[in-house]
């Protein structure tokens, strides 16, 4: 710690830190624009100067910016200095130079980050009476408005965009005052985490584009802290509701999940709440007429489940709390897994591997800390894309040590990257296809995943000779194997990535065996982040014993041992082959399902119930880690549609608490979820949570349109959180902290006066709590499984791929993602596609299924396999067989084709 | 001059002290006992610049010299005439910087538009390579050194050392922060140095004839010759090789012959477009680095910009903030926006439109620009002819107000 | 739920994107022997749109994709790249280009007499390309010619000392030329 005088106050402060990250860490108010948080200082705005004396005699001092300078022990330095605030004035004086003040109607207005500072560097007369320069705006795709007569040419936008995110689409062109910040030419922004933009950008020059159709001011938006459901990372976020619809999701902090940054499916995915086809009423369905139910109705149609040879079939996309009410309905026998039998076996074995002590599972600030990292057979991006965004950042760790080593502070962020170039801590790729990651890649190999796994097992196996070999491992990647290994064993920190969405089992047991090694090596246990795909993957597996595969309930009630079935929030024909979710649903007598949109698997119910989408209710959600996260109910459904484990009977709706610590109790492996509750003491006079602001307007009028007298504000009795204004906002807890705010700081940059230091944890402790505790005592290595796959002459082996824009069963119902997917395509390589005549965008069926996808045609994919992306449900997965023939066909009939598709191998045509 | 004539003068003479042994600390300390001062415009240490370049078994094998062969400060015209008429001085001078930091690789950023001095430089490096000055293990030292002329694609801003470096790696050319410096991290993050053409020119003579020689050159505290070119209505405007520390006036009146008939001398950048105006007064004083700075200026490129009483000096201050203005990179806040608008309120002047309200603009944008409070030099350079304009012709901005009018077009 | 429920998506994105011209064979050569000059392809990018500028007289939006796939450089850093320098001109220019020094002592040396006699002649100001496609007029920073100001530019030739004179016979020799 070091010794800084800060206006005559003596502050301790961290001297590898520069003065404007301390003097925000200590609450004291100091403007700035180009620095962030977790992308350093380049030093551009000059909005952050200050006064440094050179010692306590300098009376004169001179002006540095803040974040420029390093927070050295004994420096003396003023913000309140009169030069410095004259300066600071001048400065943004000059920013608004050719800002349109176009702020009554600029959706920014009221969480600008320029209007904030614009009142703190106190810039209230306007001088400049010349011409202003103006630019053109770009289309930039469905998710992101450009107005770029809004910029102050702070470069936060490339800085995230390009130097952050990887992005190569977005740059900073022209010069002097004309600087311009757009894309080469208009065209869709192909990050996939463009969307932060948003909140990067300090004004409104990036904005949301479905929001910005319909704006609300942030105080009039209905907010609460909510979890992301569109993948297993859990992100946190915080929806906003106005007139009954969802309206936009913006990051909340979480320092150990996603601190400041989203992906755009988790950002734009939420419309689906507000789809036409939501369910609204609970039905009885007799053939093509179906009949509304009355709450008693509903009770007896229950009562019957009840009674009877009953089975549940739970879902990976349904919170904890419905999956237990499902199971304490049906009891634990009768409960089945919700996914793919694949699935299910891959599932529980990242549960097995999650008790044992010699691995840890790595938050995504943990994740950013490895310093070599190896991918087994997951498309990071496409199945988990904030942690694709935080292994950017691990790659980075080589870059930060080099700059230490020539004493560069590591906030000197354009001077790290200079001095690092290309120099990239080690990340190998072992997958299908070349992956959007592969840029930043020291090895990449593309090869079948039973190859995959024998180089993997052998990486393992020259780490520690105990680790048994497979036979598959071709020759040719002997010297990957060696370099891998030795990589891993000099890493400080290695990171070992596997997980179910590859479809393989040996991929994850031999990076267990790799880690394995590693640790017997260390000593420490060593990071193995296994990924499933949706949000609560891992709740329902941990409710779902090892024999309860969903395969195994489908045969049950095709044998008649079980005749009724209740199917929560799921559609069994993305989950299991078409024929024998028919052949099982047929034989039923009765059968209940509840979900949010109707799916084939509705359709096909006796009675469907309407349930909740995520905004809509309290619920938890075990991300990969094993953290369970409580998620908030943001705005009320004004529809019939209820928590599924309400119309379940387990509890009454304003029981949630009750119902969390229940399955805390109950369950196997959640004795903690009763963690993520609040603790009531921490609520002042036991006063509630407003989800509105103190600010929200038009509450007496809003809804007069429809009726002149004011209504009741709606009560929350379940909750420690209020649809109204009224209470006390949270400063007490973090888990209620859905919007930041603090005097002078409207913008999402008041984060920091919440934080115990900057990019530190929030003040009242970090929300979520690791479920899974580790017991087992070092297990042994796994053996290799015979794999061997014998593709015939003409046939093609199959691996699954996955797109961040439609492979979610629920973000793909909305709307601006829907602009951004493509169809099933199947990936070929040039050869395959030649020996074949088929060319780029051709139709082909799949084997003897009764699917087809487009021909993406990929000289990152190697010949003789196929890389099948199944599209919105379009291609059953559970229906591929390991190898595969394709015949072209001449259906047309495919919606998208694979115009739009953004990877980096895609076969161009000759020009 | 061709290479045989230049060797038939002494040149490459260095190189063979070199391959006699001289090794890379010894050239090091000669050039700091020369007491050589860069010539570029910002006058520092030569031999301290080097020394920061990092040495021994630790440091990175990859080294760079650059040349900043990019002459675009307004009024200068010195580097020019040296690649154009002495090439080889150049490469000989390049030769030795590069011994002295052990660079393999040395680049030449020359103004795009100079294109006879990159037929010449080229030509130069061919035939000093076929002598055995570049390439492989140069006169058996063991030292190898190739020279690149890279063609800059013309912006002011590449004159600024780090900016120039990122011009060379293909990026805009924007300003790096300092520290770290680029003889620690430069050229593609490798330890670096950046020598003006003119500084390099030097080194021949320092190595060649010794410390004592170069010393001999002057009387005073600066060493050495310097270009010293003076432009505008003087009867004889052109370039001389001068030794530091003569009076301006010598320079004026003896070499560029004293005004034109019928005009005087209203006053003079002493140094290029980013010094400080000197005035009639000022005659006297020497042509070195201190005595130029305790006037308030700078001796900077050395080149004077002469203004004459019929020329407009609030026009002649306009047009230098024209040129800063577009050529400012947009990099930071006060010399991206601050600049635009000094220039819209001289052309308010220039059409008559001028205010007492503008003229405040202009006094607090000589503060917001000045030292420290941009990210590099470039807009206080421009503060220099804009504050010190303002101070000395303070009557003429309030004749353009009063008149609404330029006095000098009417 | 099958994907039929799902409405046509609008995908402008390939359908508006402009095509890479493909480089000739000098450019390649040129771009490949820059390669040997640098150890990083990122600066052989601004050398290869100066390259395409010195056959193509300018940098066309074909022209810069041509470049950005032959060297695997972002599209939008060339951009970034290209409107940054002066001497990288992305719209069309004339047959000879002017660079026109009107810095501050051609500027005192009358150059703005000098403007207004190509202006006179050619009726083209700053930006500007002749009818007959033959002169564009840009100004250009201080050439480093003071001592013998006013001085221009045209093509790879510095003309010194000119007069409002010498500006007709400029002209008409590169008119003839």
């Amino acid at each position: 710690m070091a010794k800084v005088v800060i206006d005559g106050v003596t502050y301790e402060v961290n001297p590898d830190n520069n003065l404007l990250q301390e003097c925000l860490s200590q609450g004291l108010d100091l403007p700035y624009f180009c620095w962030h948080p977790c992308m350093g200082s380049v030093g551009a705005c000059r909005q952050c100067a200050i006064k440094q004396y050179r010692d306590a005699d300098d009376k004169n001092g001179m002006l540095v910016m803040a974040c420029m300078t390093p927070a050295t022990d004994g420096a003396i330095i003023s913000i309140d200095d009169e030069q410095a605030k004259s300066f600071r004035a001048s400065v943004i004086e000059s920013l608004m130079i050719s800002h349109p003040h176009d702020c009554p109607v600029c959706e920014e207005g009221g969480e600008c980050h320029l209007q904030d500072m614009t009142l703190m560097s106190g810039h209230n007369y306007r001088r400049y009476d010349k011409k202003k320069v103006t630019h053109r705006n770009q289309y930039l795709g469905p998710f992101l408005n450009h107005e770029m007569n809004r910029c102050i040419t702070c470069y936060r936008c490339v800085r995230y965009y390009d130097d952050y995110a990887g992005g190569t689409d977005l740059s900073a062109q022209a010069s002097h005052h004309h600087v311009y910040f757009g894309r080469h030419e208009e065209g869709v922004l192909e990050s996939e985490f463009s969307g932060n933009l948003v909140e990067v950008c300090p004004t409104g020059v990036f904005t949301d584009k479905a929001f910005s159709q319909h704006y609300s001011r942030k105080w009039d938006l209905q907010t609460a802290p909510s979890v992301c459901v569109g993948c297993s990372v859990g992100c946190n976020t915080a929806p906003g509701e106005r007139y009954g619809t969802l309206r936009r999701i913006v990051n909340r902090y979480n320092n150990e999940v996603n601190g400041y940054f989203l992906c755009d499916r988790g950002r734009f995915g939420f419309d689906f709440v507000n789809n036409e086809g939501r369910l609204r009423d609970a039905v009885k369905q007799q053939g093509d007429t179906s009949q509304a139910l009355s709450g008693e109705q509903v009770q007896s149609v229950i009562n019957e489940f009840k009674t009877g040879k009953t089975i549940g079939i739970g879902s990976p996309r349904a919170s904890n709390e419905s999956n237990f009410a499902l199971r304490a309905l049906v009891g634990e026998d009768n409960f089945y897994a919700g996914y793919s039998d694949t699935e299910h076996e891959a599932t529980q074995l990242i549960l097995q591997l999650a008790k044992d002590k010699a691995f840890h599972s790595p938050s995504i600030r943990e994740i950013e800390q490895a310093d070599a990292i190896v991918i087994l057979g997951e498309d990071v991006t496409n199945v988990a894309p904030r942690i694709a965004l935080a292994l950017r950042q691990s790659v980075r760790n080589k870059a930060l040590e080099l700059a230490s080593n020539s004493r560069i502070p590591q906030w000197q962020d354009a001077a790290v990257r200079e001095l690092a170039q290309h120099d990239r801590s080690p990340l190998s790729i072992l997958s299908t296809y070349v992956s959007r990651l592969d840029d930043v890649a020291s090895d990449r190999v593309v090869d079948t995943l039973q190859n995959l796994a024998g180089i993997a097992y052998a990486v393992a196996n020259t780490i520690a000779s105990q680790s048994p070999s497979s036979s598959d491992v071709p020759t040719e990647h002997a010297s990957v194997i060696e370099k891998i290994a030795a990589q891993l064993q000099a890493a400080k920190r290695p990171l070992l990535i596997a997980g179910s969405t590859s479809g393989n089992l040996e991929l994850i047991k031999a990076a267990a065996n790799i880690a394995r090694a590693l640790q017997q090596q260390k000593s420490t246990a060593v990071d193995l982040c296994l990924l499933v795909p949706e949000v609560n993957s891992l709740g329902m597996g941990m409710l779902t014993t090892a024999e309860n595969k969903l395969g195994r309930a489908l045969a049950k009630l095709q044998d008649g041992s079980a005749t009724q079935a209740i199917v929560l929030e799921n559609d069994l024909y993305r989950r299991a082959p078409q024929a024998t979710v028919d052949a099982a649903l047929e034989k039923a007598d009765k059968l209940l399902v509840l979900d949010q949109l109707g799916t084939a698997t509705t359709a096909k119910a006796d009675y469907v119930l309407p349930t909740t989408a995520f905004s809509e209710h309290e619920a938890s959600y075990i991300n990969y880690e094993g953290r369970a996260q409580l998620s908030f109910q943001v705005h009320r459904c004004h529809s019939g549609a209820m928590p599924a484990w309400s119309w379940l009977g387990a509890e009454q709706v304003d029981e949630f608490d009750a119902l969390v610590n229940r399955c805390a109790s109950e369950a196997k492996g959640f004795s903690n979820l009763s963690k993520i509750l609040p603790d009531p003491a921490s609520f002042i006079a036991g006063m509630k949570v407003p989800r509105q602001s103190h600010r929200y307007s038009g509450r007496t009028a809003m809804k007069a349109n429809i009726n002149v007298h004011e209504p009741k504000q709606a009560e929350d009795p379940g909750s420690v959180m209020s649809f109204s204004m009224e209470g006390i906002p949270a400063q007490k807890d973090a888990d209620v902290l859905a919007s930041s705010w603090a005097p002078g700081w409207n913008s999402n940059q008041s984060i920091s006066k919440f934080q115990d230091e900057v990019n530190g944890e929030l003040k009242q402790g970090h929300p979520g709590t690791l479920l899974i505790t580790r017991e087992t005592a070092a297990a042994g290595y796994f053996d290799p499984a015979d794999s061997s796959v014998s593709p015939s002459a003409n046939e093609l082996q199959v691996s699954l791929a996955y797109q961040i824009f439609g492979s979610d069963e629920l973000s793909a119902k909305s709307n601006s993602v829907q602009q951004r997917m493509t169809d099933a395509f199947i990936g070929l390589s040039p050869e395959d596609a030649q020996a074949r005549e088929l060319s780029q965008g051709d139709t082909v069926k799949l084997g003897t299924t009764e699917s087809n996808a487009v021909v993406c045609i990929r000289t990152g994919i190697k010949s003789g396999s196929a890389v099948i992306y199944c599209g919105d449900g379009q291609v059953n997965p559970t229906e591929l067989p390991q190898c595969i023939e394709i015949t072209k066909s001449g259906e047309q009939n495919l919606l998208r084709g694979i115009e739009g598709l953004i990877v980096s191998d895609l076969l161009e045509e000759d020009y | 001059m061709d290479i045989a004539a230049y060797e038939a003068s002494d040149g490459y003479q260095s190189l063979q002290a070199i391959a006699k042994g001289l090794s890379p600390d010894d050239v090091l300390q000669q050039v700091k006992d020369s007491g050589l001062k860069g010539r570029g415009g910002a006058g520092f240490p030569t031999g301290l610049k080097w020394s920061f370049v990092p040495r021994g078994g630790d440091a990175p094998k990859q080294k760079y010299l650059v040349v900043n062969a990019d002459e675009m400060e307004p009024g200068t015209f010195k580097d020019r005439l040296l690649m154009e008429g002495d090439p080889h001085l150049l490469i000989e001078g390049m030769i030795i910087a590069a011994y002295t930091i052990q660079a393999s690789k040395a680049y030449i950023f020359l103004r795009g538009e100079y294109i006879v001095s990159g037929q010449r430089l080229n030509r130069a490096i061919s035939e000093a390579a076929a002598r055995g000055y570049l390439g492989k293990n140069i006169l058996g030292t063991g030292f190898d050194l190739d020279i690149v002329v890279h063609t800059s694609a013309g912006r002011y801003i590449c004159g600024e050392e780090t900016a120039l470096l990122n011009a060379l790696e293909g990026k805009r050319a924007t300003p790096r922060a300092k520290p770290p410096f680029p003889q620690v991290s430069g050229l593609w993050g490798k330890p670096t140095i950046v020598n003006n053409v003119e500084t390099i020119c030097n080194l021949p003579g320092i190595i060649t004839y010794g410390v004592d020689w170069y010393h001999g050159l002057t009387k005073g505290s600066d060493h050495g010759t310097k270009l010293f070119g003076v432009s505008g209505k003087v009867k004889t405007p052109g370039c001389w090789e001068l030794p530091l520390g003569l009076p301006i006036r010598e320079l004026f009146e003896g070499y560029a012959g004293g005004m034109q008939d019928g005009l005087e001398l209203r006053g003079f950048l002493p140094g290029g477009g980013s010094t400080d105006f000197m005035l009639p007064e000022h005659l006297d004083v020497l042509l070195d680095y201190d005595a130029i700075a305790k006037v308030g200026s700078r001796l900077a490129t050395g080149t004077m910009i002469i203004l004459d009483n019929k020329t407009c000096p609030v026009g002649m201050v306009g047009n230098l903030m024209k040129f800063f203005a577009h050529e400012s990179c947009g990099f930071c806040t006060p010399c991206r926006d601050g600049l635009p608008w000094v220039d819209e309120i001289f052309n308010e002047f220039e059409s008559g439109r001028g205010s007492e309200k503008d003229l405040q603009i202009l006094h607090d944008h000589v503060d917001y620009l000045g030292p420290g409070r941009t990210f590099c030099a470039l807009a206080p350079g421009a503060t220099a002819p804009l504050g010190s304009g303002l101070k000395h012709f303070k009557e003429d901005f309030d004749q353009h107000i009063k008149q609404k009018c330029c006095p000098y077009k009417h | 739920m099958s994907s039929s429920d799902v409405k046509m998506s609008n995908n402008v994105i390939a359908s508006t994107a402009t095509r890479p011209r493909k480089l000739s064979a000098e450019e390649i050569a040129e771009i490949e022997h820059e390669m040997t000059l640098y150890p990083d392809k990122r600066a052989v990018g601004l050398e290869a749109l100066k390259i395409v500028q010195k056959y193509q007289g300018w940098v066309s939006d074909e022209s810069l994709l041509g470049i950005s796939r032959y060297l695997d450089i972002p599209a939008s850093d060339l951009e970034g790249v290209a409107t940054f320098f002066n001497l990288v001109y992305r719209q069309p220019v004339g047959k000879n280009v002017m660079l026109f020094c009107d810095s501050v002592s051609c500027w005192i040396m009358g150059c703005e007499n000098i403007k207004q006699a190509i202006k006179d002649k050619l009726n083209i100001d700053y930006g500007e390309t002749s009818k007959d496609g033959e002169f564009t007029l840009i100004p250009v920073p201080c050439l480093g010619d003071c001592d013998r100001a006013p001085v221009m530019m045209v093509g790879p030739d510095l003309h010194r000392n000119l007069t409002p004179a010498a500006i007709d016979k400029i002209i008409l020799d590169y008119q003839n030329k």
